[in-house]
Protein backbone atom coordinates (compact mmCIF):
# COMPACT_ATOMS: atom_id res chain seq x y z
CA UNK A 1 0.00 0.00 0.00
CA UNK A 2 2.80 2.52 0.56
CA UNK A 3 6.20 2.96 -1.03
CA UNK A 4 9.31 2.35 0.52
CA UNK A 5 10.28 5.55 1.33
CA UNK A 6 6.79 6.40 3.26
CA UNK A 7 7.60 2.94 5.43
CA UNK A 8 10.99 4.62 5.92
CA UNK A 9 9.76 7.68 7.23
CA UNK A 10 7.06 6.00 9.47
CA UNK A 11 9.64 3.50 11.23
CA UNK A 12 12.39 6.28 11.91
CA UNK A 13 10.51 9.58 11.67
CA UNK A 14 13.13 12.50 11.38
CA UNK A 15 12.93 15.43 13.85
CA UNK A 16 10.15 14.06 15.73
CA UNK A 17 9.34 16.17 19.13
CA UNK A 18 8.88 19.83 20.08
CA UNK A 19 11.33 22.86 20.37
CA UNK A 20 10.74 24.72 23.64
CA UNK A 21 11.78 27.61 22.74
CA UNK A 22 10.61 27.62 19.53
CA UNK A 23 10.21 30.90 17.27
CA UNK A 24 7.19 29.55 15.45
CA UNK A 25 4.18 26.77 16.27
CA UNK A 26 1.71 25.47 13.45
CA UNK A 27 -1.01 23.02 14.51
CA UNK A 28 -3.46 22.01 11.73
CA UNK A 29 -6.26 18.85 11.86
CA UNK A 30 -8.60 17.73 14.09
CA UNK A 31 -8.66 14.74 16.26
CA UNK A 32 -12.29 14.12 14.78
CA UNK A 33 -10.94 13.52 10.99
CA UNK A 34 -8.23 11.75 12.79
CA UNK A 35 -4.99 13.73 12.38
CA UNK A 36 -3.48 16.47 13.72
CA UNK A 37 0.40 17.87 12.54
CA UNK A 38 2.07 20.17 15.03
CA UNK A 39 5.06 21.79 13.82
CA UNK A 40 7.91 23.52 15.59
CA UNK A 41 10.48 26.31 14.05
CA UNK A 42 13.60 27.29 15.16
CA UNK A 43 14.77 30.39 13.20
CA UNK A 44 17.97 31.95 13.11
CA UNK A 45 18.21 36.43 12.55
CA UNK A 46 19.14 35.10 9.02
CA UNK A 47 15.51 34.19 8.64
CA UNK A 48 16.99 30.18 7.84
CA UNK A 49 14.93 27.63 9.93
CA UNK A 50 18.46 26.08 12.14
CA UNK A 51 15.87 23.62 13.82
CA UNK A 52 12.54 21.90 13.17
CA UNK A 53 10.54 19.22 15.33
CA UNK A 54 7.23 17.68 14.70
CA UNK A 55 4.74 15.75 16.48
CA UNK A 56 1.67 13.98 15.14
CA UNK A 57 -1.72 12.26 15.50
CA UNK A 58 -2.75 9.96 12.58
CA UNK A 59 -2.09 7.39 10.57
CA UNK A 60 0.92 5.85 9.15
CA UNK A 61 0.98 8.58 5.67
CA UNK A 62 0.55 11.35 8.10
CA UNK A 63 3.69 10.77 10.12
CA UNK A 64 5.82 10.21 6.93
CA UNK A 65 4.27 13.25 5.30
CA UNK A 66 5.32 15.26 8.41
CA UNK A 67 8.31 13.75 8.58
CA UNK A 68 9.54 14.54 5.56
CA UNK A 69 8.18 17.86 5.82
CA UNK A 70 10.43 19.06 8.44
CA UNK A 71 13.23 17.48 6.28
CA UNK A 72 12.41 19.06 3.03
CA UNK A 73 12.21 22.52 5.02
CA UNK A 74 14.94 22.44 7.78
CA UNK A 75 18.47 24.69 6.55
CA UNK A 76 16.35 26.82 4.57
CA UNK A 77 15.33 30.11 4.16
CA UNK A 78 11.46 31.09 5.53
CA UNK A 79 10.60 32.39 1.71
CA UNK A 80 11.89 29.43 0.44
CA UNK A 81 10.28 27.06 2.82
CA UNK A 82 7.11 28.78 3.01
CA UNK A 83 6.61 27.58 -1.29
CA UNK A 84 6.96 24.13 0.22
CA UNK A 85 3.77 22.35 -1.80
CA UNK A 86 2.01 18.80 -1.21
CA UNK A 87 3.31 18.14 -4.46
CA UNK A 88 6.31 18.48 -3.39
CA UNK A 89 6.26 16.09 -0.17
CA UNK A 90 4.40 13.44 -1.66
CA UNK A 91 7.04 13.34 -5.06
CA UNK A 92 9.85 13.20 -1.80
CA UNK A 93 7.82 10.31 -0.61
CA UNK A 94 7.74 8.09 -3.36
CA UNK A 95 4.34 8.75 -3.89
CA UNK A 96 1.09 8.25 -1.52
CA UNK A 97 -2.32 6.19 -2.26
CA UNK A 98 -5.04 8.94 -3.56
CA UNK A 99 -7.18 8.43 -0.44
CA UNK A 100 -3.96 9.87 1.55
CA UNK A 101 -3.27 12.67 -0.70
CA UNK A 102 -4.69 14.74 2.17
CA UNK A 103 -2.17 14.16 4.94
CA UNK A 104 0.40 15.86 2.96
CA UNK A 105 -1.81 18.53 2.20
CA UNK A 106 -2.12 18.69 5.83
CA UNK A 107 1.93 18.86 6.43
CA UNK A 108 2.11 21.71 3.99
CA UNK A 109 -0.58 23.41 6.06
CA UNK A 110 1.27 22.64 9.41
CA UNK A 111 4.49 24.34 7.52
CA UNK A 112 2.71 27.39 6.60
CA UNK A 113 0.83 27.62 9.64
CA UNK A 114 4.04 27.79 11.58
CA UNK A 115 5.70 30.51 9.43
CA UNK A 116 3.00 32.73 10.11
CA UNK A 117 2.89 32.29 13.65
CA UNK A 118 6.63 33.06 13.50
CA UNK A 119 6.11 35.96 10.93
CA UNK A 120 2.88 37.33 13.36
CA UNK A 121 5.37 36.88 16.34
CA UNK A 122 7.92 39.45 14.82
CA UNK A 123 6.03 41.38 13.23
CA UNK A 124 7.27 40.30 9.50
CA UNK A 125 5.26 39.60 6.37
CA UNK A 126 6.79 36.43 4.50
CA UNK A 127 5.57 36.62 0.82
CA UNK A 128 2.45 33.94 0.21
CA UNK A 129 1.32 34.80 3.64
CA UNK A 130 -0.29 37.99 3.12
CA UNK A 131 -3.61 37.10 3.65
CA UNK A 132 -3.43 33.92 5.40
CA UNK A 133 -5.79 32.71 7.88
CA UNK A 134 -5.19 30.21 9.83
CA UNK A 135 -8.83 30.00 10.97
CA UNK A 136 -9.52 29.68 6.92
CA UNK A 137 -7.02 27.20 6.14
CA UNK A 138 -8.89 24.42 8.66
CA UNK A 139 -9.06 20.95 6.71
CA UNK A 140 -12.31 19.19 6.68
CA UNK A 141 -12.01 15.85 6.94
CA UNK A 142 -12.08 13.90 3.61
CA UNK B 1 12.33 -12.71 6.52
CA UNK B 2 9.99 -12.50 9.73
CA UNK B 3 10.82 -15.27 12.60
CA UNK B 4 7.46 -15.40 13.13
CA UNK B 5 4.09 -14.49 12.52
CA UNK B 6 1.06 -14.23 14.69
CA UNK B 7 -2.23 -13.94 13.05
CA UNK B 8 -5.07 -11.80 15.13
CA UNK B 9 -7.19 -10.87 13.06
CA UNK B 10 -9.39 -14.42 12.73
CA UNK B 11 -12.64 -12.52 12.76
CA UNK B 12 -11.38 -11.23 9.55
CA UNK B 13 -10.81 -14.96 7.96
CA UNK B 14 -9.33 -17.86 9.37
CA UNK B 15 -7.02 -20.70 7.42
CA UNK B 16 -8.64 -24.08 6.67
CA UNK B 17 -7.82 -26.80 8.72
CA UNK B 18 -5.49 -29.48 7.29
CA UNK B 19 -8.45 -32.15 7.59
CA UNK B 20 -10.93 -29.67 5.52
CA UNK B 21 -8.76 -29.00 2.40
CA UNK B 22 -8.27 -33.00 2.53
CA UNK B 23 -11.51 -33.49 2.40
CA UNK B 24 -11.96 -30.85 -0.35
CA UNK B 25 -9.17 -32.20 -2.73
CA UNK B 26 -11.23 -35.28 -4.71
CA UNK B 27 -13.95 -33.06 -5.31
CA UNK B 28 -11.46 -30.78 -7.40
CA UNK B 29 -10.39 -34.01 -9.43
CA UNK B 30 -11.78 -37.18 -9.58
CA UNK B 31 -14.97 -36.10 -8.13
CA UNK B 32 -15.44 -33.88 -10.60
CA UNK B 33 -19.18 -34.72 -11.58
CA UNK B 34 -21.74 -32.35 -11.71
CA UNK B 35 -24.46 -33.04 -9.10
CA UNK B 36 -27.52 -32.45 -11.01
CA UNK B 37 -26.02 -35.40 -13.92
CA UNK B 38 -27.82 -38.40 -13.43
CA UNK B 39 -24.94 -40.89 -13.80
CA UNK B 40 -22.45 -42.39 -11.27
CA UNK B 41 -20.33 -39.50 -10.71
CA UNK B 42 -22.85 -36.88 -10.84
CA UNK B 43 -24.84 -38.78 -7.50
CA UNK B 44 -21.16 -38.89 -6.23
CA UNK B 45 -20.98 -35.32 -6.29
CA UNK B 46 -25.06 -34.83 -4.56
CA UNK B 47 -24.24 -37.28 -2.12
CA UNK B 48 -21.69 -35.37 -0.81
CA UNK B 49 -23.55 -32.36 -0.83
CA UNK B 50 -26.22 -34.14 0.94
CA UNK B 51 -23.95 -34.98 3.75
CA UNK B 52 -22.67 -31.54 4.05
CA UNK B 53 -25.80 -30.35 4.64
CA UNK B 54 -26.83 -32.98 6.64
CA UNK B 55 -23.49 -31.65 9.00
CA UNK B 56 -24.84 -28.19 9.12
CA UNK B 57 -28.21 -28.93 10.19
CA UNK B 58 -27.26 -31.33 12.87
CA UNK B 59 -25.16 -28.22 14.43
CA UNK B 60 -28.16 -25.83 14.80
CA UNK B 61 -30.91 -28.63 15.48
CA UNK B 62 -32.19 -27.66 11.81
CA UNK B 63 -33.60 -30.38 9.13
CA UNK B 64 -31.51 -30.74 6.16
CA UNK B 65 -34.16 -29.43 3.89
CA UNK B 66 -33.58 -26.39 6.00
CA UNK B 67 -30.10 -25.29 4.55
CA UNK B 68 -29.43 -23.70 1.78
CA UNK B 69 -25.65 -23.37 -0.08
CA UNK B 70 -24.84 -19.96 -0.95
CA UNK B 71 -21.19 -18.02 -2.36
CA UNK B 72 -20.90 -16.30 1.00
CA UNK B 73 -22.25 -14.64 4.26
CA UNK B 74 -23.13 -11.64 2.34
CA UNK B 75 -25.38 -13.26 -0.36
CA UNK B 76 -26.97 -15.11 2.52
CA UNK B 77 -27.97 -12.02 4.14
CA UNK B 78 -29.19 -10.79 0.84
CA UNK B 79 -30.92 -13.06 0.31
CA UNK B 80 -32.58 -13.54 3.75
CA UNK B 81 -33.42 -9.94 4.02
CA UNK B 82 -34.29 -8.91 0.04
CA UNK B 83 -36.10 -12.38 -0.33
CA UNK B 84 -38.33 -12.06 2.71
CA UNK B 85 -38.83 -8.50 1.75
CA UNK B 86 -40.37 -9.36 -1.55
CA UNK B 87 -42.14 -12.15 -0.89
CA UNK B 88 -44.21 -10.57 2.02
CA UNK B 89 -44.73 -7.10 0.38
CA UNK B 90 -48.29 -7.93 0.84
CA UNK B 91 -47.94 -8.64 4.18
CA UNK B 92 -46.36 -5.04 5.04
CA UNK B 93 -43.47 -3.09 4.04
CA UNK B 94 -41.68 -2.58 7.95
CA UNK B 95 -38.06 -3.90 8.70
CA UNK B 96 -36.24 -4.13 12.28
CA UNK B 97 -32.80 -4.51 12.42
CA UNK B 98 -29.85 -2.87 14.30
CA UNK B 99 -26.87 0.28 13.71
CA UNK B 100 -24.52 -2.25 13.88
CA UNK B 101 -24.89 -5.05 11.73
CA UNK B 102 -22.80 -6.08 8.86
CA UNK B 103 -22.48 -3.99 5.68
CA UNK B 104 -24.33 -6.54 3.88
CA UNK B 105 -27.23 -6.41 6.34
CA UNK B 106 -27.26 -2.37 6.55
CA UNK B 107 -26.53 -1.82 2.98
CA UNK B 108 -29.25 -4.44 1.81
CA UNK B 109 -31.74 -2.71 3.75
CA UNK B 110 -30.88 0.64 2.73
CA UNK B 111 -31.47 -0.71 -0.67
CA UNK B 112 -34.67 -2.14 0.11
CA UNK B 113 -35.56 1.78 1.59
CA UNK B 114 -34.80 3.02 -1.86
CA UNK B 115 -37.69 0.19 -3.12
CA UNK B 116 -40.10 1.92 -1.10
CA UNK B 117 -39.45 -0.78 2.39
CA UNK B 118 -39.55 1.66 5.51
CA UNK B 119 -36.44 0.54 7.98
CA UNK B 120 -35.77 0.81 11.99
CA UNK B 121 -32.39 0.53 12.77
CA UNK B 122 -32.16 0.36 16.57
CA UNK B 123 -29.76 1.66 18.64
CA UNK B 124 -27.69 -0.05 21.08
CA UNK B 125 -26.22 1.08 24.49
CA UNK B 126 -22.58 1.58 25.41
CA UNK B 127 -21.37 -2.24 25.14
CA UNK B 128 -23.32 -2.79 22.04
CA UNK B 129 -26.55 -4.12 23.37
CA UNK B 130 -30.07 -3.46 21.57
CA UNK B 131 -32.72 -2.88 23.47
CA UNK B 132 -35.33 -4.79 23.68
CA UNK B 133 -38.05 -2.38 25.12
CA UNK B 134 -37.30 -0.54 22.31
CA UNK B 135 -37.35 -3.52 19.31
CA UNK B 136 -40.96 -4.06 20.93
CA UNK B 137 -41.68 -0.62 20.30
CA UNK B 138 -40.78 -0.51 17.11
CA UNK B 139 -42.85 -3.51 16.03
CA UNK B 140 -45.63 -2.41 13.79
CA UNK B 141 -48.70 -4.08 11.92
CA UNK B 142 -46.90 -4.00 9.06
CA UNK B 143 -43.32 -5.72 10.07
CA UNK B 144 -42.25 -8.43 8.15
CA UNK B 145 -38.75 -9.22 9.43
CA UNK B 146 -36.62 -8.32 12.76
CA UNK B 147 -32.74 -8.82 11.38
CA UNK B 148 -30.28 -9.07 14.41
CA UNK B 149 -26.56 -10.32 14.11
CA UNK B 150 -26.01 -13.13 16.82
CA UNK B 151 -22.32 -11.73 17.68
CA UNK B 152 -21.21 -8.42 16.43
CA UNK B 153 -17.78 -8.93 14.10
CA UNK B 154 -15.96 -5.62 15.41
CA UNK B 155 -16.59 -5.57 19.23
CA UNK B 156 -17.73 -9.36 19.84
CA UNK B 157 -20.98 -8.50 21.63
CA UNK B 158 -23.64 -11.41 21.52
CA UNK B 159 -27.20 -10.31 21.17
CA UNK B 160 -29.91 -11.52 23.31
CA UNK B 161 -31.00 -13.96 20.39
CA UNK B 162 -33.63 -15.74 22.71
CA UNK B 163 -35.38 -12.63 24.10
CA UNK B 164 -35.45 -11.27 20.10
CA UNK B 165 -36.84 -14.98 18.63
CA UNK B 166 -39.07 -15.10 21.61
CA UNK B 167 -40.69 -11.21 20.97
CA UNK B 168 -40.23 -12.50 17.36
CA UNK B 169 -42.48 -15.39 17.81
CA UNK B 170 -45.23 -13.53 19.31
CA UNK B 171 -45.60 -10.91 16.98
CA UNK B 172 -45.50 -13.64 13.81
CA UNK B 173 -42.28 -11.48 12.29
CA UNK B 174 -39.65 -13.55 10.57
CA UNK B 175 -36.58 -13.70 12.38
CA UNK B 176 -32.86 -13.30 10.59
CA UNK B 177 -29.95 -13.49 12.61
CA UNK B 178 -26.46 -13.15 10.93
CA UNK B 179 -24.80 -15.53 12.76
CA UNK B 180 -21.30 -15.12 10.69
CA UNK B 181 -18.88 -14.26 13.66
CA UNK B 182 -20.78 -16.68 16.12
CA UNK B 183 -20.68 -20.36 14.26
CA UNK B 184 -18.11 -22.27 15.74
CA UNK B 185 -18.13 -19.80 19.06
CA UNK B 186 -21.64 -19.61 20.45
CA UNK B 187 -23.92 -22.99 20.55
CA UNK B 188 -27.06 -22.31 18.62
CA UNK B 189 -30.25 -24.29 18.58
CA UNK B 190 -32.71 -22.34 16.32
CA UNK B 191 -35.65 -24.04 17.50
CA UNK B 192 -35.14 -23.06 21.02
CA UNK B 193 -34.18 -19.34 19.54
CA UNK B 194 -37.35 -19.01 17.53
CA UNK B 195 -35.02 -18.16 14.82
CA UNK B 196 -36.46 -18.26 11.12
CA UNK B 197 -33.41 -17.64 9.09
CA UNK B 198 -29.13 -17.49 9.71
CA UNK B 199 -26.50 -16.87 7.90
CA UNK B 200 -23.06 -18.17 8.02
CA UNK B 201 -19.81 -18.57 6.40
CA UNK B 202 -17.31 -21.34 5.97
CA UNK B 203 -13.81 -18.96 6.37
CA UNK B 204 -15.02 -17.79 9.41
CA UNK B 205 -14.47 -21.58 11.41
CA UNK B 206 -11.68 -22.68 9.27
CA UNK B 207 -13.24 -23.72 6.22
CA UNK B 208 -13.17 -21.78 2.68
CA UNK B 209 -13.37 -18.04 1.40
CA UNK B 210 -16.17 -17.96 -1.36
CA UNK B 211 -19.19 -20.53 0.55
CA UNK B 212 -21.74 -19.97 2.96
CA UNK B 213 -25.13 -21.22 3.47
CA UNK B 214 -28.54 -19.58 4.67
CA UNK B 215 -31.04 -21.72 6.97
CA UNK B 216 -34.61 -21.18 6.24
CA UNK B 217 -37.16 -22.47 8.79
CA UNK B 218 -39.57 -24.69 6.45
CA UNK B 219 -42.76 -22.62 5.52
CA UNK B 220 -40.89 -18.99 5.81
CA UNK B 221 -42.16 -17.55 2.55
CA UNK B 222 -38.79 -16.21 0.37
CA UNK B 223 -38.29 -15.11 -3.01
CA UNK B 224 -34.70 -16.56 -4.51
CA UNK B 225 -32.37 -14.11 -4.97
CA UNK B 226 -30.39 -16.18 -7.79
CA UNK B 227 -32.79 -17.24 -10.63
CA UNK B 228 -32.00 -19.94 -12.99
CA UNK B 229 -32.21 -23.79 -12.56
CA UNK B 230 -33.40 -26.38 -10.02
CA UNK B 231 -30.62 -26.28 -7.75
CA UNK B 232 -31.12 -26.00 -3.58
CA UNK B 233 -34.80 -27.25 -3.80
CA UNK B 234 -35.34 -24.28 -6.75
CA UNK B 235 -34.58 -21.44 -4.37
CA UNK B 236 -30.92 -20.84 -5.10
CA UNK B 237 -30.00 -21.34 -8.72
CA UNK B 238 -26.39 -22.43 -9.94
CA UNK B 239 -24.10 -25.14 -10.17
CA UNK B 240 -23.40 -26.20 -6.50
CA UNK B 241 -19.76 -25.52 -5.41
CA UNK B 242 -19.07 -29.09 -4.45
CA UNK B 243 -15.59 -29.53 -3.01
CA UNK B 244 -16.34 -25.76 -1.08
CA UNK B 245 -19.34 -27.50 0.29
CA UNK B 246 -17.63 -30.68 1.45
CA UNK B 247 -15.25 -28.12 3.26
CA UNK B 248 -17.65 -26.04 4.67
CA UNK B 249 -19.54 -29.16 5.82
CA UNK B 250 -16.39 -30.76 7.46
CA UNK B 251 -15.10 -27.41 9.17
CA UNK B 252 -18.46 -26.83 10.83
CA UNK B 253 -18.46 -30.76 12.08
CA UNK B 254 -14.81 -29.85 13.45
CA UNK B 255 -15.77 -26.15 14.34
CA UNK B 256 -18.79 -27.68 16.66
CA UNK B 257 -17.48 -30.69 17.53
CA UNK B 258 -14.86 -28.64 19.56
CA UNK B 259 -17.06 -25.74 20.70
CA UNK B 260 -16.70 -26.20 24.66
CA UNK B 261 -12.98 -26.96 24.55
CA UNK B 262 -12.28 -24.13 21.86
CA UNK B 263 -14.46 -21.62 23.87
CA UNK B 264 -12.19 -22.18 27.23
CA UNK B 265 -9.37 -22.09 25.51
CA UNK B 266 -9.72 -18.55 23.80
CA UNK B 267 -11.83 -17.44 26.80
CA UNK B 268 -8.48 -18.22 28.76
CA UNK B 269 -6.38 -16.22 26.23
CA UNK B 270 -8.77 -13.60 25.65
CA UNK B 271 -8.70 -12.47 29.69
CA UNK B 272 -4.91 -13.19 29.69
CA UNK B 273 -4.45 -10.20 26.74
CA UNK B 274 -6.91 -7.84 27.95
CA UNK B 275 -5.42 -8.26 31.30
CA UNK B 276 -1.71 -7.94 29.83
CA UNK B 277 -3.11 -4.33 27.68
CA UNK B 278 -4.57 -3.04 30.83
CA UNK B 279 -1.57 -4.08 32.97
CA UNK B 280 0.87 -2.30 30.83
CA UNK B 281 -0.81 0.48 28.59
CA UNK B 282 -2.50 3.42 30.35
CA UNK B 283 -6.06 5.02 28.90
CA UNK B 284 -7.29 2.26 27.02
CA UNK B 285 -10.51 0.98 27.23
CA UNK B 286 -12.24 -2.30 26.30
CA UNK B 287 -15.11 -1.85 23.43
CA UNK B 288 -18.28 -4.19 23.95
CA UNK B 289 -18.70 -6.16 26.96
CA UNK B 290 -16.49 -8.02 29.16
CA UNK B 291 -18.63 -11.52 29.13
CA UNK B 292 -21.00 -11.32 27.01
CA UNK B 293 -18.91 -11.56 24.00
CA UNK B 294 -17.40 -14.03 21.67
CA UNK B 295 -14.42 -15.59 22.97
CA UNK B 296 -11.87 -15.15 20.72
CA UNK B 297 -12.65 -11.08 20.37
CA UNK B 298 -10.82 -7.92 22.10
CA UNK B 299 -11.09 -4.78 20.99
CA UNK B 300 -9.53 -1.86 22.20
CA UNK B 301 -9.34 2.19 22.13
CA UNK B 302 -5.74 3.78 22.76
CA UNK B 303 -6.58 7.32 22.95
CA UNK B 304 -4.03 9.83 21.95
CA UNK B 305 -3.35 7.53 18.26
CA UNK B 306 -4.54 6.66 15.75
CA UNK B 307 -5.26 2.97 14.55
CA UNK B 308 -3.81 2.73 11.18
CA UNK B 309 -0.56 3.56 12.56
CA UNK B 310 -0.72 0.79 15.24
CA UNK B 311 -1.85 -1.72 12.46
CA UNK B 312 1.42 -0.68 10.50
CA UNK B 313 3.40 -0.55 13.62
CA UNK B 314 2.21 -4.17 14.65
CA UNK B 315 2.52 -5.97 11.26
CA UNK B 316 6.50 -4.45 11.40
CA UNK B 317 6.52 -7.08 14.49
CA UNK B 318 5.22 -9.56 12.56
CA UNK B 319 1.69 -9.39 14.24
CA UNK B 320 -1.80 -8.84 12.33
CA UNK B 321 -4.84 -7.27 13.30
CA UNK B 322 -7.36 -4.68 12.25
CA UNK B 323 -9.08 -1.16 13.27
CA UNK B 324 -11.96 0.64 13.22
CA UNK B 325 -10.18 3.48 12.28
CA UNK B 326 -11.26 6.02 9.23
CA UNK B 327 -7.65 5.47 7.67
CA UNK B 328 -7.72 1.91 7.22
CA UNK B 329 -11.60 1.37 6.10
CA UNK B 330 -11.04 3.84 3.55
CA UNK B 331 -13.92 5.89 4.67
CA UNK B 332 -14.54 9.34 5.79
CA UNK B 333 -15.44 8.04 9.19
CA UNK B 334 -14.44 5.47 11.64
CA UNK B 335 -16.37 2.72 12.29
CA UNK B 336 -20.03 3.04 12.60
CA UNK B 337 -19.97 0.01 15.43
CA UNK B 338 -17.66 2.71 17.64
CA UNK B 339 -19.69 5.47 17.31
CA UNK B 340 -23.32 3.68 17.89
CA UNK B 341 -21.82 2.40 21.35
CA UNK B 342 -21.31 6.23 21.71
CA UNK B 343 -17.74 6.83 20.82
CA UNK B 344 -16.27 10.09 19.92
CA UNK B 345 -14.21 10.09 16.50
CA UNK B 346 -11.18 10.99 17.62
CA UNK B 347 -11.05 8.18 20.41
CA UNK B 348 -12.45 5.60 17.82
CA UNK B 349 -9.90 6.37 15.36
CA UNK B 350 -7.29 4.76 17.80
CA UNK B 351 -9.17 1.71 18.00
CA UNK B 352 -7.64 -2.08 17.67
CA UNK B 353 -9.62 -5.13 17.01
CA UNK B 354 -7.36 -8.18 18.24
CA UNK B 355 -9.21 -11.94 17.50
CA UNK B 356 -7.64 -14.76 18.80
CA UNK B 357 -8.55 -18.69 16.73
CA UNK B 358 -7.51 -21.87 17.24
CA UNK B 359 -3.59 -21.43 16.38
CA UNK B 360 -3.08 -19.16 19.08
CA UNK B 361 -1.43 -19.69 22.46
CA UNK B 362 -0.22 -17.69 25.46
CA UNK B 363 3.44 -16.76 24.01
CA UNK B 364 1.69 -15.27 20.89
CA UNK B 365 -0.75 -13.24 23.74
CA UNK B 366 2.15 -12.04 25.66
CA UNK B 367 4.23 -11.60 22.56
CA UNK B 368 1.57 -9.26 21.04
CA UNK B 369 1.07 -7.18 24.95
CA UNK B 370 5.22 -6.45 24.98
CA UNK B 371 5.54 -5.01 21.37
CA UNK B 372 1.77 -3.45 21.60
CA UNK B 373 3.10 -1.73 24.76
CA UNK B 374 5.93 -0.16 22.89
CA UNK B 375 4.23 0.47 19.69
CA UNK B 376 2.16 2.59 22.07
CA UNK B 377 4.14 4.71 23.90
CA UNK B 378 6.03 5.36 20.58
CA UNK B 379 3.52 6.70 18.98
CA UNK B 380 2.20 8.59 22.28
CA UNK B 381 5.59 10.25 21.97
CA UNK B 382 4.97 11.79 18.48
CA UNK B 383 1.22 12.39 19.53
CA UNK B 384 0.45 16.45 20.31
CA UNK B 385 -2.63 15.21 21.75
CA UNK B 386 -0.52 13.04 24.28
CA UNK B 387 1.80 16.24 25.28
CA UNK B 388 -1.21 18.58 26.02
CA UNK B 389 -2.47 15.64 28.23
CA UNK B 390 0.75 15.81 29.74
CA UNK B 391 0.34 19.96 30.31
CA UNK B 392 -2.96 20.22 31.81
Amino acid sequence: MYSEKVMDHFRNPRNVGEIEDADGIGEVGNPKCGDIMKIYLKINDDEIIEDVKFETFGCGSAIASSSMATELIKGKNINDAVELSNKAVIEALGGLPPVKVHCSVLAEQAVKSALYDYAQKNHKTIKGLENYNPEEDEIHCH
Amino acid sequence: MMSKYIYMDNAATTPIKREVLEAMMPYFTDKYGNPSSIYSIGGQSRNAIERAREKVSKVFNAKPQEIFFTSCGSESDNWAIKGIAYANRKRGNHIITSKIEHHAVLHTCQYLEKQGFRVTYLDVDEYGFINLDQLKESIRDDTILISIMFANNEIGTIQPIAEIGKIAKEKGIYFHTDAVQAIGNVKIDVNELNIDLLSLSAHKFYGPKGIGALYIRQGVKIDPLISGGAQERNRRAGTENVPYIVGLGKAIELACENIDEHNEKLTKLRKRLIKGIFDNIDYARLNGDEEKRLPGNANFCFRFIEGESILLSLDMEGIAGSSGSACTSGSLDPSHVLLAIGLPHEIAHGSLRLTLGDFNTEEDVDYVVEKLTEIVARLRAMSPLYDERRER
